[in-house]
């Protein structure tokens, strides 16, 4: 038989082999195709609370790469946060062995994704270390619009898609029903599908040996030079950063100098080795096909890029893989330490958070109205409140958030193009050519006794109707164009209210469009408070206006003088409000010289104050701030 | 050197609860009252041998103090002037118009209590009937009548304001009553609803509203004023001279022991006071501890109560130093404001500032 490798010594990928496997009596090409074959690399998709993570937990027992007493709920969701909302926030990736029916012990690769679209593009970069992804659909729920993105992903990547039906132990599962619906909508046979019960344990066997039979071994050819697509990356505080990788051609080994062909940098490799539950298992190398982790004394998280591709430097690839591309935040808010010498903590905070998370950004940002903060910027909504979630839970800070504002594209009489994320920034109307705003692709499924609400909902947001698909009988999906600006502004909250839970949401940016913006500022007493400024389309000024004027009253307690709230466009008042002057706040009796009830009801009228920002003369609470982001209510 | 305090001695009696009132009282007897006068007498002997304190008042306050009558008043006087000297001083008795005789006034005067407040709190007996008051108006007019009678030179009378039902016309005929009795001294406290009372039970829109209640306080600072009574505080009213020389201790941040269940004291930078615990008090539980007092922030929490309020002689008496520069800079928006008054003399609330005093301390003081 040919030998494509030359040398057996000469061979990096056979050494590497032979030294995991030990010698093999068998020719080195069998011995590598073989050792491919029995590698299976998949991913699961699903949508929120349909039992991906429950899924992956069986999975994990049932290969017995943990021992039933050391498993908690949801192995690999390994923050605090993500276990509570049942999300996966991090891609998570881990290496089982599973002895199939056929008697081989095959390695499995199970790279779990976050399955929301903020981290569509993360999303998209495992899957593109995968060769399959199973398909997990709830049994009484169907297919959600996240469901179908990540799906349409996947088939994007060539990936093949194995479905599973999960939750058939529950009352209302129709499987029946949604194995059609997986046939109708998506177009692939279902007929075959396990019917499981991830939380019960039900069938799971079946998923293993569907994940043996059809997910395609990978391919590639170790002695190539190296292409290694990083999927994910974190930093260890010992190790510096940990880069996972699918290596799909070449090998790479400790001693290496590696290249990022994207940034250019280039590091010795330390370690590499394998993901295993709770713990990096190191090994001598990893060669095309395989799954693993390379530690080079990285020290930020920036040089080893989600999408970059990892080669040698001494032998390096002539291209990179396709597909990188540098992720750019969507969403910005100005976050500020509700206690202004909090400031350095949050910084520290944000940093620490920016080590594993190079999606997020973070610059220095002053506001009259909050003091020293940041203006950070974020995928989306969901990576927005998780990182204020993260820094409030895992830093125990107490924050305080400007109103959420996306990127305008502003194009000035004089010609030049300004891009703006931050209201306070917005140029003089005057010297405004042409503003525009990012457009969304908006899928949203729901039951159809809502689709009246969510049109209306929809048509309030300033959304264009673009078609409406029946997913079956009872379910569609409502496709819009929504400007993101309206997304951003509490418009998960909106659709949960108005559909009882039960509709999906699902965007993509889709690019610039004109559109006629103004910049609305907020007065108290006369003076205009930066941090309540925001920009917003004409139409929407007036009732935007209104509300944000009836919150701030609703939220500012009454004052030693009045207080006029007031809404502006320009120099021109929109809407008006006034907190009435506090006139009666006395202890008319000291009850027997019982001067200490006075002392204490004047410690809490004190410590009340610090929950106060002091704007000019006025004081205003920091939920004032938080309730004039959700208006609809 | 001796201090000179004030002495309060708290009566937890009541023949019947009011139900605005969230003072410690009991209902009591004879034999209660006995008892109740050898634990005040107990108390009083555990200061008998200190010699190093003098009182130069001395405040019955309740309760309805005026239950224990002339001979247990006249036991405890005598305790009392034994202990702490009471030379010249002014000897106050809470009393309520319906339980006292001119007998009963006269066995007091001649007890040594030379001030009298007596509790009108309005001329409308609508209003009382609603207050839950067991006197009427004409109770009042003969109680004024008889302790005059009697010889009591310093009265005073408490007023309530933001009775359920009382409107400025009815307090206009309440200040009419008073200007007719021509009291030395008037407290006129704005009803403030308290937790648990049976008040606090009652809806709200049964009590004049906020902007009512202002109206109120304000027309009867004016009409007392009118007749001659000066406002000095907050809620009390005196002619020249007669302000209430008790109360005024606690204003100044002075010292004075409280005696009896719910009583509170300040001696020697310490603040204590019995818990409100009637057997508590009569089986001889010592006071429990409440913290230092007298401290620059205290001092100007009690000092801006008075119209006086507070003053750089006062403060640097009293501390060595000047007004703090970032008092005075807070307290100059509200100065502007007309809720306040900042001079080279000092700061004071206005009317319409003692009306909010406890936000405008908060600002001034907040950290």
């Amino acid at each position: 038989m040919p030998s494509s490798f030359g040398n057996q010594l000469q061979s990096r990928a056979l050494a590497c082999i032979i030294e995991r496997i030990g010698p093999y009596p068998f020719d080195e090409v069998i011995v590598l195709h073989n050792v491919q074959q029995r590698i299976r690399n998949f991913s699961i998709v699903a949508h929120i609370d349909h039992g991906k993570s429950t899924l992956a937990d069986r999975i994990l027992e049932l290969t017995e790469a943990v021992a039933k007493r050391d498993m908690e709920e949801q192995l690999l969701d390994n923050m605090d946060l993500e276990r509570e909302r049942g999300i996966t926030i991090k891609a998570h990736a881990v290496s089982l062995d599973y002895k199939a029916d056929d008697g081989q012990l095959y390695t499995f690769n199970l790279i779990d994704t976050p399955g929301h679209v903020d981290f569509n593009y993360e999303v998209s970069r495992s899957l593109a270390a995968c060769e399959g992804a199973v398909l997990v659909v709830d049994a009484s729920q169907g297919i959600e619009a996240q469901t179908l993105a990540n799906t349409y992903l996947a088939l994007d990547h060539g990936l093949e898609i194995l479905p599973v039906i999960n939750k058939i132990d529950l009352p209302a599962a129709e499987p029946e029903r949604v194995i059609k619906e997986i046939e109708d909508v998506i177009g692939i046979p279902a007929e075959e599908a396990p019917q499981i019960s991830a939380k019960n344990g039900v069938n799971i066997h079946a998923v293993l040996e569907m994940i043996v039979r059809d997910v395609p071994p990978p391919v590639g050819d170790p002695d190539k030079p190296l292409q290694a697509l990083i999927f994910d990356s974190y930093y260890d505080p010992y190790k510096g950063v940990i880069v996972y990788i699918r290596v799909k051609e070449g090998s790479v080994r400790p001693g290496d100098t590696i290249k990022m062909m994207a940034t250019g940098a280039e590091f010795t490799v330390v370690e590499t080795g394998h993901m295993r539950p709770n713990l990096l298992e190191p090994d001598d190398c990893l060669a095309a096909g395989d799954v693993g982790y390379i530690a080079a004394s990285i020290k930020v998280i920036s040089d080893a890029r989600v999408g970059d591709t990892v080669t040698l430097k001494d032998n390096p690839a002539p291209d990179p893989l396709p597909g990188y591309r540098k992720v750019n935040p969507m969403v910005f808010c100005g976050i500020y330490p509700a206690d202004g010498a909090k400031y350095p903590d949050l910084r520290e905070a944000l940093e620490k958070l920016q080590l594993n998370d190079a999606a997020l950004s973070f610059e220095p940002e002053t506001s009259v109205a909050l003091g020293f903060g940041f203006r950070c910027g974020f995928l989306g909504l969901l990576h927005m409140e998780i990182i204020q979630e993260r820094l409030e839970r895992e830093y125990n800070l107490d924050l305080v958030t400007t109103a959420p504002s996306v990127i305008y594209k502003i194009t000035k009489t004089s010609g030049d193009v300004v891009y703006i994320d931050n209201p306070t920034n917005y140029p003089d109307p005057g010297t405004i050519a042409q503003a525009e705003e990012p457009i969304t692709n908006a899928h949203i499924f729901s039951p159809t006794e809502f689709v009246g609400n969510i049109m209306d909902l929809c048509q309030e947001r300033r959304g264009v109707f673009k078609d409406m698909q029946y997913i079956d009988a009872g379910r569609v999906d409502i496709h819009y164009e929504l400007p993101l600006n309206e997304i951003v502004y509490d418009f998960f909250d909106a659709l949960k209210s108005r559909t009882r839970g039960y509709a999906s949401f699902d965007y993509e940016v889709m690019g610039y469009q004109k559109s006629d913006l103004v910049k609305l500022d907020v007065m108290l007493n006369g003076e205009v408070v930066d941090a309540l400024s925001f920009i917003v389309h004409s139409d929407k000024a007036y009732t935007r206006a209104r509300k944000i004027a009836e919150k701030l009253k609703e939220h500012i307690p009454r004052q030693l003088f009045e207080v006029p709230i007031q809404a502006a466009i320009g120099g021109k008042i929109i809407a008006r409000e006034t907190v009435k002057a506090l006139r009666k706040d006395v202890l008319a009796k000291c009850y027997g010289g019982d001067i200490t009830r006075k002392k204490k009801l004047l410690e809490k009228q004190k410590e009340g104050k610090k929950r106060m920002r002091q704007l000019g003369s006025v004081e205003v609470p920091q939920e004032a701030f938080m309730a004039v982001l959700k208006l609809d209510e | 050197m001796s201090h000179l305090i004030g002495l309060y001695l708290h009566v937890p009696f009541c023949l019947r609860k009011c139900g605005y009132c969230d003072f410690y009282s009991r209902k009591g007897n004879d034999d209660l009252y006995d008892q109740y006068t050898s634990a005040l007498l107990a108390a009083l002997g555990r200061y008998g041998d200190a010699g190093s304190y003098e009182a130069d008042s001395c405040y019955f306050g309740g309760g309805t103090p005026s239950l224990l009558g002339p001979k247990r008043v006249g036991t405890l006087l005598a305790a009392v002037e034994k202990t702490f000297g009471l030379h010249a001083a002014e000897i106050t008795l809470e009393v309520n118009p319906a339980t006292v005789s001119l007998a009963d006034f006269q066995g007091y005067r001649a007890a040594g209590v030379n001030r009298l407040s007596i509790g009108m709190q309005t001329g409308v007996d609508e209003e009382l009937a609603s207050l839950g008051r067991l006197h009427t108006a004409k109770d009042t007019v003969r109680a004024v009548e008889e302790a005059r009678r009697a010889g009591f030179e310093n009265l005073s009378l408490d007023l309530m304001l933001g009775i359920p039902g009382q409107t400025e016309e009815s307090l206009g005929e309440t200040l009419s009553l008073v200007r007719r009795l021509s009291p030395e001294h008037v407290s006129a406290y704005l009803l403030k609803i308290e937790a648990g009372t049976p008040f606090s039970l009652r809806p709200a829109d049964e009590f004049p509203g906020e902007e009512a209640q202002v109206a109120l306080y304000q027309f009867a600072c004016q009409g007392l004023e009118e007749m001659g009574l000066r406002q000095y505080e907050i809620s009390n009213f005196a002619r020249p001279g007669l302000a209430s020389r008790h109360n005024l201790k606690y204003w100044n941040g002075e010292e004075y022991l409280g005696l009896g269940p719910a009583a509170h004291s300040f001696l020697n930078g310490r603040r204590f006071f019995y818990p409100r615990d009637l057997e508590g008090f009569l089986s001889g539980k010592e006071p429990v501890e409440d913290g230092a007092g007298g401290d620059f922030e205290e001092y100007v929490l009690l000092r801006l109560r008075l119209v006086e309020g507070l003053t750089e002689e006062g403060v640097r008496a009293r501390f060595g130093y000047s007004i703090p520069q970032r008092l005075r800079r807070r307290a100059k928006p509200l100065a502007a404001t007309g809720l306040m008054e900042e001079d080279e003399t000092g700061l004071r609330l206005t009317r319409d500032g003692f009306l909010v005093s406890n936000e405008i301390l908060a600002r001034l003081l907040a950290e």
